[in-house]
């Protein structure tokens, strides 16, 4: 089946199977190479992109349920919240390996979007989702906190 | 990744022994080759580029340690140039001039403190004597700031870029006679770096093994027996390549031996299985997915981590099948003791689950095999592939790319040799990329222990005999790999009477070193059990702990040297920073505990504070780190991040990980059995640095494994329940 996705303000053509998840299109036929895989079932976070602004698990995420606009960690700084949450994690260095850190730039910038001045409990509702195996945890708070104009600690 | 140097600039490199006694090379090209592409190459790691950019070549593998950036900095610190001007290369592996590249044991800072310092002081001395040769004056009265050489007396300067192209003829200087700048003059070290690749890693450029593409590339998936080394019984090939996308399914004979290491090895090689080769990763998968592969009997496949506990049990009380230490009479202690405590000790098979997932990417062309792995020791794994493909070691290409996490998992190359075969069957090149269960189930596992505890406290509370009967895993009188324990032990030498005996048990699980390899178990077992004996003793656990260590700066020699005032100074320091002193004003279910561990050069003592709630839900509220790795934090941004990273891993690894083997098998394939801790609970982690007059060391590991029986122990001072195995059970600490 041909799909048209539109990522990051531009529109594809990806010829995959309709249970393709989009994770495994965007790698593999598009050559998207930002998001990443971690988990396949959603639990990791890896994976994230944005289909109309709201943060999705790409790796169970059918390319046939595909119908919005899909930004990925390549187009989220393009957004002012996007750009804002990429100097923040550039800033404080959040990264270890860095390779959970596209998934969790997506979250925090959907959660940013949605609510420019979270709590530490809106923080951990929203970013539960996105394992950082390095543990980088500590700063991901503190960058977050950073790209909303709060105090870090 | 670095620029290939031809064969006739690689004979002409000089090898010179470093005062680490490493080995590190000094280029001597020719002109010609020396300018290849633009770039001036000074030396194998420094390269000037005409517009005044240096180029540093980082030898070792980025598996999120931030070697990238440190390793770097102290070339850039003795060459003098800024380090806004510093632009990072990564070598491929290619031990003839860099040595050996690995990602292991916290080494890289002590192996490297001084020898990467001199290449870069070599690289400037050289630039200083083309501009001494051009202005026809003694290099000794040339100076250097920011990459300029100056010459004050005759009021001339010239950049590196300008003085790069007429080093090529300069004979390198012998890096010992250099001398090495006052740290009172360090502009690089000591500032805080961000990571080189940080600006990509945040765009999300591709940097990992997973992100690698070639032309014409496949993608594979690759199966393998649930039992580790079970033979593949049957197969539906014929089923996986009617599936679209697939180009081939084939079984690989492979090695059921090669569960264990060959020597000079960490973890396996090719186990048998079955590989589908496919346009797209997804229909590999889907290709697999239609396999129903049955597998051979194997003979390890009754084993299961419950009748391991149940043997361990058997064994504790039986005859030791040896005792690596005895020092004193701890039978007699024990009996004269004024009060003695026993305690039974348990830790899990864990996983390292790197968040990349195993993968390799390699590719065959003319009998010569080029490989892009995210390994965190290259050359093991050309040796392999060299030794399971038949073909020689100089024939293979590794690009070490970024690693998505390494934790010691990729000290094993398994999934290197699978790709490189998989790839010359295909005919193609294949990026080989292993699911997440795949990954949880064909680890090399942190192996499972029991320890069987005494102790014995004399009338005035002084621990004066300690005896564990350490139950592990190995065969005759080896251990298997990473489950064993050396005869120095802390409090080995600390208590006069004190006897280690080892029983171990037969293993078909592979195992291999996990962050902290030994310690990240062995510090949970002593510490928590030190920490028994203190409060038997009645006495305030860091006081005791102070008393324990004793008077002696040092104990024992290298590499045995136990550094016992420097623990001290830690104990004392986290003791101040924590409040530990008024810790009795804590509300109820609150309690602080405190542990302190001396591994991989590093001394750390650590001070946590729980809260358990009525249903037994743990929450930490804070750790607090005090921290001696000498005189010296290279990068202040990097070693804080490897710290506070580690000591909430070693809280994860307490409070929810475990493997459990059922069926000579692993049971849980995913993070939805197998939780890795989340930011909700992530306590602050306060790291203060103990300044002492020692080298410097590094800081991937040690942090980890007080961390949890600072836990552990602060449970215990909550609750008044003792956690004796791992992972921390919530409904024991039920009230």
């Amino acid at each position: 089946m041909a799909y048209k996705l539109n990522v990051n303000g531009k529109v594809h053509q990806a010829d995959v199977d309709p249970d393709t998840p989009l994770l495994w299109t965007l790698r593999d036929t598009l050559g998207i190479l930002g998001p990443k895989y971690g988990c396949g079932i959603a639990q990791c976070g890896a994976c994230t992109v944005h289909v109309d602004g709201q943060p999705i698990r790409s790796c169970v995420t059918p390319v046939s349920a595909v119908t919005g606009r899909i930004t990925t960690i390549e187009g989220v700084g393009a957004s002012a919240v996007g750009k804002k949450v990429q100097a923040a994690w550039t800033e404080l260095d959040v990264a270890q390996c860095g390779y959970c850190q596209p998934g969790q730039i997506m979250s925090a910038t959907a959660l940013l979007t949605s609510n420019p001045k979270p709590t530490d409990a809106d923080i951990d509702a929203a970013m539960s989702g996105n394992i950082c195996r390095c543990a980088t945890y500590t700063r991901i708070r503190a960058a977050i906190k950073r790209a909303s104009g709060q105090k870090e600690a | 990744m670095t620029r290939e140097l031809t064969g006739a600039s690689r004979r002409e490199f000089l090898t010179a022994a470093s005062a680490s006694g490493l080995v590190i090379s000094f280029a001597v090209a020719s002109k010609a080759e020396a300018q290849a592409g633009g770039l001036s190459r000074i030396n194998a790691y420094v390269q000037v580029a005409p517009d005044g950019w240096v180029t540093i070549t980082n030898k070792n593998p980025e598996i999120g340690q931030g070697i990238k950036t440190m390793l770097p900095m102290l070339i850039a610190e003795e060459l003098d140039i800024p380090w806004e001007k510093v632009r990072i290369d990564q070598a491929d592996s290619d031990p003839a001039v860099y040595g050996r590249q690995f990602a292991g044991g916290s080494m890289a800072t002590p192996l490297h403190w001084e020898d990467h310092r001199r290449v870069g002081a070599v690289a400037r001395a050289m630039l200083i004597q083309a501009a001494a040769q051009a202005w026809n004056c003694p290099a000794g009265e040339c100076t250097t700031t920011a990459g300029v050489v100056l010459h004050k007396a005759s009021n001339r300067k010239a950049t590196y870029a300008s003085l790069a192209t007429q080093c090529a003829g300069i004979t390198p200087p012998d890096p010992k006679t250099l001398p090495l700048k006052d740290p009172r003059d360090y502009k690089i070290i000591g500032q805080a770096k961000v990571q080189y690749d940080t600006p990509k890693i945040v765009t999300g450029q591709p940097l990992f093994g997973i992100d690698v593409v070639r032309p014409g590339m496949l993608f594979a998936a690759y199966e393998k027996a649930p039992v580790f080394g079970a033979r593949v019984a049957s197969a539906d090939l014929a089923a996986a390549q009617k599936v679209k996308g697939v180009r081939k399914a084939f079984v690989v004979e492979g090695d059921p031996k090669a569960v264990q290491p060959q020597p000079g090895q960490i973890g396996g090689g090719l186990l048998p299985g079955v590989a589908v080769v496919a346009d797209t990763w997804w229909a590999a998968k889907k290709g697999r997915d239609q396999l129903r592969t049955s597998w051979q009997e194997h003979p390890t496949s009754a084993q299961s981590s419950a009748a391991f506990a149940a043997k361990a049990r058997e064994l504790s009380t039986a005859k030791p099948q040896r005792t690596p230490r005895n020092d004193g009479d701890v039978d007699a202690a024990l009996k004269s003791a004024a009060k003695t405590v026993e305690a039974a000790y348990a830790y899990p098979f864990i996983s390292h689950a790197t968040l990349e997932p195993q993968n390799c990417t390699a590719e065959w062309k003319d009998g010569k095999l080029e490989i892009w792995a995210p390994t965190q020791n290259p050359e093991p794994g050309r040796q392999l592939c060299a030794k399971t493909l038949g073909i020689k070691p100089e024939d293979i290409t590794i690009h070490m790319t970024r690693c998505g996490g390494g934790f010691g998992r990729r000290l094993a190359n398994d999934y290197m040799v699978e790709a490189a075969w998989i790839a010359r069957e295909a005919g193609a090149p294949v990026k080989l990329l292993w699911t997440r269960e795949d990954d949880m189930r064909h680890d090399i596992y942190r192996p499972g222990g029991f320890h069987y505890f005494r102790g014995g406290l004399d009338a005035a509370g002084n621990l004066v005999a300690f005896h564990d009967h350490f139950v592990s895993f190995g065969e005759g009188t080896g251990f298997a790999p990473s489950a064993g324990m050396g005869p120095t032990e802390y409090p080995a030498r600390f208590v006069p009477n004190f006897r280690i005996d080892v029983s171990t048990m037969p293993l078909g699980v592979p195992t291999g070193p996990l962050r902290a390899p030994g310690s990240n178990a062995l510090a949970f077992v002593f510490q928590s059990f030190i920490d028994e004996m203190a409060h038997a003793a009645g006495a305030d656990p860091l006081a005791f702990q102070l008393k324990l260590l004793g008077d002696k700066p040092t104990v024992g020699e290298a590499p045995a040297l136990y550094g016992a005032g420097r623990m001290a100074g830690v104990l004392k320091a986290v003791g101040e920073m924590s409040g530990w002193a008024n810790r009795s004003k804590l509300p109820k279910g609150e309690g602080m505990g405190v542990a302190c561990y001396y591994s991989h050069l590093g001394y750390f003592a650590e001070v946590c504070h729980v809260a358990v709630a009525a249903d037994g839900a743990v929450k930490v509220k804070k750790v607090w780190v005090a921290a001696d790795v000498g005189r010296q934090i290279i990068n202040p941004h990097g070693a804080m991040n490897q710290v506070q990273g580690s000591v909430l891993d070693g809280l994860s690894e307490a409070l929810h990980q475990k493997i459990t083997i059922e069926n000579g098998a692993a049971v849980e394939g995913n993070f939805d059995s197998y939780p890795l801790m989340r930011i909700n609970e992530a306590p602050p982690v306060e790291v203060k640095w103990v300044i002492t007059d020692n080298n410097p060391t590094g800081l991937g590991e040690p942090a980890l494994p007080p961390a949890i029986p600072a836990l552990t122990n602060a449970i215990f001072a909550a609750t008044g329940k003792r956690i004796r195995s791992l992972p921390i059970d919530p409904a024991m600490l039920k009230t």
